[in-house]
Parts: C-alpha cells; structure tokens; sequence
C-alpha cells in the first residue's frame, strides 16, 4: 500500500487538473455563446440570399456559369479540411480527419489526385505527415472570431483553380454543429456547383414571384456574380459551424474530464482514509502491546 | 405623404440597418436608383459606393456598402452586402492604411500583384474615406 503522503499528492494533483478541466470548461462555454451568437448574425443574410438565389437559378439558363459546369474527366480535386488549432476537445479533430481518409478510400480506384486546404492546425499537422500536399493553410481562424473576408480570400483562390484547371472538384470536411452534444462531420462539394434546389415554395406567400423582377443586369449576369458570392458563404458557413462546434466538444471533453477527476479524487480519498485508518490500528496495536508487556 | 418601406441591410457578420424609411436611394451597378413604397419587385447588384435613406423623421442618413445586392419589393428593401458601415461606424484609420497599401500595390512593378483586387480595394478606401468626411 502506498505511503499516505504519497496518496495526499496524488489527491493534490489531481485536484489541481480538476481546476483546469473546469476553467477550460467554462472557457470554451463563452466562446461557443460567441460562435453560435455568429452563426446567429449569419443566418438572415445567408437565408435570403439563398432565397433569391433559388429563384434566379430558375431563371437563368444551365450555362451561366462557368461554376456550374462539371469538369469531363475528374482527376485533381481540393478538400478544404476545417479542424480547430488546439486539442483537447475529444475526438472532434480525429473524427473529422476521419471523414477526409473516408472519401479518400471510397474514391481509391479513381486515381485522383488530391490536395488540401487547411483551416486549422490539427489538420495541417495530420495533412503533413500524409501524403497529400496542402495547396493553402489557415491558422488562428476557427476558434477565434473571423470576418467574412477569410472566407472570400480562400473562395476566391479555389474559383481561381477552377477556372484554371488546378482543381476538378473542391470538396470541403467540416463539423456540422447539431445541439451541444452533438457534432457530426460532413461533406459538401463546393465546385462545381451542384444543381442549386429552389426554395420558392415556403416563400411563394409572402414575397411575389420572382418572374415580376426586373432585373439588372440580366438574371445570367446575376447569377455569374451571385455564384462565387455563394461559394464563399458556403465556406463561411462552414467555418462557422466547425468553430462553433470545436467549443461545444471542448465542453463536453472537458466536463467529462471534471467528472473524472472528481471520481479519482474519491478513490484516492477512500484509498487515504483506509491507509490513515491502518496506520492507526498500528499504532493502537502497538500501544496495546507495549502495556500488556509492561504489565508482565 | 407616402408610406414608409422597411429597410434592411445585412452583411454575413450582422444586421446593419433595420428600420423603416421614407425612401431608399442605392447605388445600383447600372446607375443609382430610388426606391419608394410600392416599388415594382426589382433585383440589382450594386457598386461599391454610399446608399443613403432618411428615417422617418426625414433625417439623412448614409451607409457605406460594397459588394452586394439590393432586391427590392413594393414593401421592403433588402440589401446584402459583404461589408456595410453606417457612417459613424466607418473606421478612418483602417481605411487610410488600406488606401495607402492599395496605392503601393499599384504602383509597384511587381507582376504577382492583381491589378483588379488593387483597384477594388482603392476604390473601398476612397468611398469610405470620402463617406466619413461628408
């Protein structure tokens, strides 16, 4: 049995990381009131941009953007990776790494060549010791508070691709926030665009038709700007999401790892009190036998 | 006296401007246009440049928007923009170091510089420069 002071270390110990599971507990719950507070303020421009979106869709013609078209042979493709920059958050990083290594056994026999975009450092540091090069990184981005200009700087880099060639496909991981205890990694394709679903039905109601739009200029025109327009909200919305989700596993690692060290803490503690205890039978005994040999 | 239109101005980042307005005038790619209650449904991208409204108590009011769109509707005025400031909001400071940056880009011979991105980012600067000093 180990020694009491020995065991009143241990307890100290792990008290004291017990003090940092909690503070980073409630660290990482203002900065998910701060990320969903985003994510809230995104929303309304997101949704009606959506909307009208939808409805020009409609109007224009298939080719109106160069976006739009699918690449004939599909070999080079970019996958933005957004992972956060610190650890410590359970398997949310690991997951969504996962997801990556996922798409990229389904699509083994295609021969595709593929790069990556960074958000965030675990992926980085994962895509580095893969075998896959990184075309651009994004450090100290999720996790913090960013402006929609991140997002347009990477957008436009990727269309650049695109248009060029670089790429044939532009993918993009992220972790889909779904409620506190819950972050899903997914995958979405950013480019081509896929065929965009219109939403005319649920606003059919209360906004006009958008056939009565004038437009100006025409609704192909629109569309070609609105469409790499969307391509950043896309990325920003992700980003969003993956930040907001990274607090919420922070918190749950965390409070998982508070709940742990309260329950060592009580082992230790049981474990001290019957070394105390046995010490003092010792004692006792000893006591006792000492007497009874003095009373001969 | 007409009725008033509601006014909204979002950027990704926040709700810039919800309020009702006697009348809207937003600088639309293909001119600059105004925007009255019962306006016919209208969609337009707009320049970068100043979009100014008068509340309803009829007093002027000016926003800063660059790199969006207007959709107007006989009751509402819809604008999303990738960044928008109301005047008092604009930042000076940053908006001289952006002007002053986008001038060296320009000037420099440098062949890796994107003459576009230059010019749209002058053009920021100087709308917004010239907005705050109005």
């Amino acid at each position: 049995m180990s020694s009491l002071k020995e065991v009143q270390l241990k307890i100290h110990s792990v008290k004291q990381t017990k003090k940092i599971t909690k503070a980073m507990n409630m660290v990482a719950a203002s900065k998910l009131r701060g990320a969903q507070s985003s994510m809230e303020a995104f929303r309304p421009y997101a949704g009606k941009f959506a909307e009208v979106l939808g409805s020009l869709a409609e109007k224009a013609g298939e080719d109106a953007s160069p976006l739009l078209v699918p690449k004939e042979e599909v070999k080079k493709v970019n996958i933005i990776l957004c992972t956060s920059d610190r650890g410590l958050c359970g398997g949310f990083n690991a997951n969504l790494i996962a997801r990556v290594r996922e798409f990229i056994e389904e699509t083994a026999d295609r021969n595709l060549e593929i790069t990556l975009t960074n958000f965030g450092k675990k992926g980085r540091d994962w895509a580095r010791k893969s075998e896959f090069s990184i075309a651009d990184e994004y450090l100290g981005v999720i996790g913090g508070t960013f402006g929609f200009n991140v997002a347009s700087t990477a957008g436009r880099k990727l269309i650049d691709g695109f248009l060029d060639d670089s790429y044939d496909e532009v993918y993009v991981v992220y972790g889909e926030f779904h409620g506190m205890g819950k972050q899903v990694p997914a995958m979405k394709q950013i480019l081509p665009i896929p065929p965009i679903e219109s939403e005319e039905q649920e606003v059919d109601a209360d906004t006009p038709f958008l056939a009565e739009h004038i437009c100006e200029p025409s609704p192909d025109e629109l569309l070609g700007d609105m469409l790499p327009r969307n391509i950043n909200i896309q990325i920003f919305s992700a980003l969003l999401e993956t930040s907001t989700s990274e607090h919420a596993a922070r918190m749950a690692a965390m409070d998982n790892a508070t709940k742990a060290c309260d329950d060592m803490v009580d082992e230790l503690t049981l474990l001290y009190n019957k070394a105390r205890q046995a010490g003092i039978t010792a004692d006792l005994m000893d006591i006792v036998g000492g007497a009874e040999a003095l009373k001969g | 006296m007409a009725e008033n239109i509601k006014l909204e101005i979002v950027t990704p980042e926040k709700a810039v401007v919800r309020e009702d307005a006697q009348i809207v005038m937003a600088p639309g790619t293909e001119g600059e246009f105004g925007v009255l209650s019962g306006h016919t449904p209208f969609l337009t991208t707009l320049k970068i440049g100043t979009l100014h409204y008068k509340d309803e108590k009829g007093i002027e009011r000016y926003v800063f928007v660059s790199g969006g769109f207007a959709e107007a509707l006989p009751d509402k005025v819809t604008v999303l923009a990738e960044s928008a400031e109301r005047r008092r909001d604009i930042d000076i400071e940053r908006a001289k170091t952006a002007l002053e940056r986008a001038e060296k880009r320009l000037a420099s011979a440098d062949k890796d510089v994107d003459i576009i991105r230059a010019q749209v980012a002058l053009a920021r600067a100087m709308h917004r420069m010239s907005l705050a000093k109005v």
